[in-house]
């Protein structure tokens, strides 16, 4: 009796931990909790001046230009690509923007913000359509296409700027970056964008197709895909993506900086989505794992400021938890270690490690394995 | 674009200008006369002296450095992010060595080039024994470093040894009145030592082989696991030993020192005419992409009314232009 409950156990228990999201939100989860011995308030909320306020909400605020970046950066990845230029592509678009409004006589016009987003937001997917122009046109290595604009992409931002420092007084602009209806309004840009994208690549065909692309681009286009097609959209969403997150950062800053707007945020977001459990060599992604993953990696910075690391530390103490989460992905890793430790696995008489099914030709390999696949169809 | 599938038509009976077209080494072939060109119009408009071209050496020695590492891994088909930060790294290290701790000089180096060899390494075994991909392996190596050269040091640490400063100063004569840096010396050296490392040892072929087919080199019995951690761990060195040279340029360690370095240095290879899908190139590209960035900044510095995001811009628009000759050629070979 006790026996066949175990059993049961162990199966949900490996299906749960077999999910997608399932290693993602274990480590968000504990990175939550580890903040609750520190900060006693962590997890209320309030208001003040009139808009909710909290570390919870400090999260989701800051985690609109990472969640924004790596939404798009996910459907690139999911080709197989890399988009290195999304930083570049936030300063020009946040340039561009401030540029307009802070020339213009009356900053408070609606319609002016409106064009000078509209035009930001152009701009920036003309940059999508030059990477992903030279992505699937040119047959050019995504991480060389997208490292020109990189490079070339915050010169383009400083010449809009004239090297200043830009800054601009624009009230309706300022509700972007700001709150709106006490929420915070990135909060509202983030939540249609993931549920867009989520629609459309989950309830239609379009993201089977991303996945194939990725997966083989060649079989693919074959077998009929518009390949080239799908990548030249993907890398004009991740730009897109990136604009709007340009916005928004230029907004709540109150002014435009072609230096270090959106600097290194490439590097988050790739971090995000590889946390999210979308693996850099294409053919398969999570839209939930990317946002998991960004929330990872914003609760880190916020731990880090709030459990009182000193500021120099941030980032080895930011690299180490990088490092164990990718040891902790690795599957190699994980074999290794479980060779070595025997984690919590339930006990098998063999003792070659799992996963090898180059010998499966023996009695309980099988066996495991029937099971393995049983569960899988199931 | 008719002209050239009329090449392609052709292939089979083609003559032998048409030959030279098609040779992977015409990217290196137009840096080298891109660089050409550039000196001349910058010595025809600026009247450039003898000691321009060993001053383009000497501002870019650092970079050198780091790009015939990076040229490695790249010929390998990996990618190294760190190189910025080990830099930054090696500079702090050295200053907190001989500054604070009154370590002699030599002892120093050592210890930061062992040091930055070992990173090298961890991350070459994330790479290669955990299958970590090399991107995210080594943007954790670029967090690290950076994150420890803050730690051991939130400020710059002026070097103020007399050795450092002698070896700083000192002038090694070249004919015609012009001198190298030590650094400068220091970078033609290995750029040397690189090339006949990659040409004529076993240790070269074997990393050409992994960088054209991985699966294939591993099947034909070479030590591919050996081989690419090697390479990492080369990569670190020349890191560490550029964040050297880079101490000797500014005689300070600064934790800032170098942030985005590695761009300059992969630029730097993709310009020299390395693939970076890994197994075609070569050290003395990379030479010449670095001296084509430099010269790009010398111009646009002494130009004087352009502004420095004109860098920038130009070396953006090069990378360009080499990325789609590269294309160009590749697409004639197939």
């Amino acid at each position: 009796m006790t026996a066949t409950l175990t059993r049961i156990r162990q199966r949900d228990w490996r299906r749960l931990s077999r999910h997608q999201l399932f290693w993602p939100l274990l480590i968000l989860a504990a990175l939550l909790l580890f903040n609750l011995p520190f900060t006693p308030n962590f997890f209320s909320i309030g208001v003040r001046n009139g808009h909710l306020y909290g570390s919870l909400v400090s999260i989701l605020y800051f985690g609109t230009v990472p969640i924004l970046v790596a939404l798009g950066m996910t459907l690139v990845i999911a080709t197989g690509g890399i988009d290195l230029s999304v930083g570049a592509v936030m300063a020009i678009s946040g340039a561009i923007a401030c540029r307009l409004i802070s020339h213009a006589t009356d900053q408070n016009s609606v319609s002016l913000v409106f064009t000078a987003m509209a035009l930001a937001l152009l701009a920036a997917l003309a940059a999508g359509l030059f990477n992903g122009l030279m992505v699937a046109r040119a047959g050019v290595q995504p991480i060389v296409a997208t490292l020109i604009l990189m490079v070339a992409g915050r010169g383009i931002a400083q010449l809009i700027t004239s090297g200043f420092i830009l800054t601009e007084l624009s009230r309706p602009y300022a509700v972007v970056g700001g709150y709106a209806a006490a929420v915070p309004t990135g909060l509202f840009i983030v939540v249609g964008f993931v549920a867009i994208t989520a629609v459309l690549t989950r309830r239609t065909a379009l993201g089977l197709l991303v996945e194939s692309v990725g997966g083989n681009a060649e079989a693919s286009r074959l077998a009929g895909v518009r390949a080239q097609r799908i990548k030249l959209m993907v890398y004009v969403f991740c730009a897109l993506c990136a604009g709007v997150a340009g916005l928004w950062n230029s907004s709540s800053l109150g002014g435009a900086d072609a230096n270090n707007a959106g600097l290194w945020i490439e590097l988050d977001a790739i971090l995000a989505v590889v946390i999210g459990g979308t693996p850099l060599t294409g053919g398969r992604f999570s839209i939930g794992g990317t946002v998991v993953g960004a929330l990872i990696l914003q609760t880190l910075k916020t731990t880090i400021f709030t459990i009182g690391i000193p500021a120099q530390a941030n980032m080895v103490f930011e690299a180490v938890v990088v490092i164990v989460i990718c040891l902790l992905q690795s599957t190699d890793f994980r074999r290794r270690v479980g060779r070595l430790v025997r984690l919590p696995r339930p006990p098998r008489q063999r003792q070659a490690p799992p996963g090898e099914l180059a010998d499966a030709g023996h009695g309980p390999a099988i066996a495991s394995v029937s099971q393995e696949s049983v569960e899988a169809t199931s | 674009m008719t002209t050239l599938k009329i090449d392609a038509q052709r292939s089979a009976s083609v003559p032998a200008r048409l030959r030279i077209l098609r040779d992977p080494r015409l990217p290196i072939v137009v840096t080298a006369a891109l660089l050409v060109v550039m000196y001349a119009y910058g010595s025809y408009r600026y009247s450039f002296d003898q000691q321009v071209p060993a001053n383009l050496l000497i501002n870019n020695s650092y970079l050198i450095v780091a790009a015939v590492g990076a040229t490695f891994v790249i010929l390998t088909g990996g990618i190294d992010l760190s190189i910025g930060s080990l830099v930054g790294f090696s500079t702090v290290l050295t200053g907190l060595l001989v500054t604070r701790h009154d370590w002699p000089v030599a002892v120093a180096a050592v210890v930061v080039l062992v040091a930055g060899a070992v990173g090298g390494l961890l991350m070459g075994c994330m790479i290669q024994y955990f299958r970590v991909p090399p991107f995210i392996a080594t943007l954790a190596g670029l967090f690290l470093f950076r994150g420890l050269s803050l730690m051991l040091s939130k400020e710059s640490i002026p070097i103020n040894d007399k050795t450092v400063a002698s070896i700083a100063q000192f002038h090694v004569p070249l004919p015609g009145g012009a001198f190298l840096s030590v650094g400068a010396t220091v970078a033609l050296v290995v750029v040397a030592v690189a090339v006949v490392v990659l040409h004529y040892t076993r240790f070269g072929r074997r990393v050409y082989a992994i960088g054209g087919n991985e699966q294939s080199a591993l099947l034909m019995g070479l030590p591919v696991a050996r081989t690419k951690v090697t390479v990492y761990a080369l990569s670190g060195f020349c890191s560490a030993l550029s964040g050297l040279v880079f101490v000797l340029y500014i005689q300070s360690g600064d934790p800032r020192a170098a942030i985005g370095l590695e761009l300059d240095a992969i630029a730097a290879v993709v310009i020299g005419g390395t693939l970076l899908t890994g197994g075609f190139g070569y050290v003395l590209g990379s030479l010449l992409g670095v001296l084509v960035i430099g010269l790009i900044k010398t111009i646009i510095s002494d130009e004087g009314t352009l502004s420095s995001w004109w860098i920038k811009i130009g070396t953006g628009a090069l990378l360009l232009l080499f990325i789609l000759l590269q294309r160009a050629v590749a697409s004639r070979r197939t």
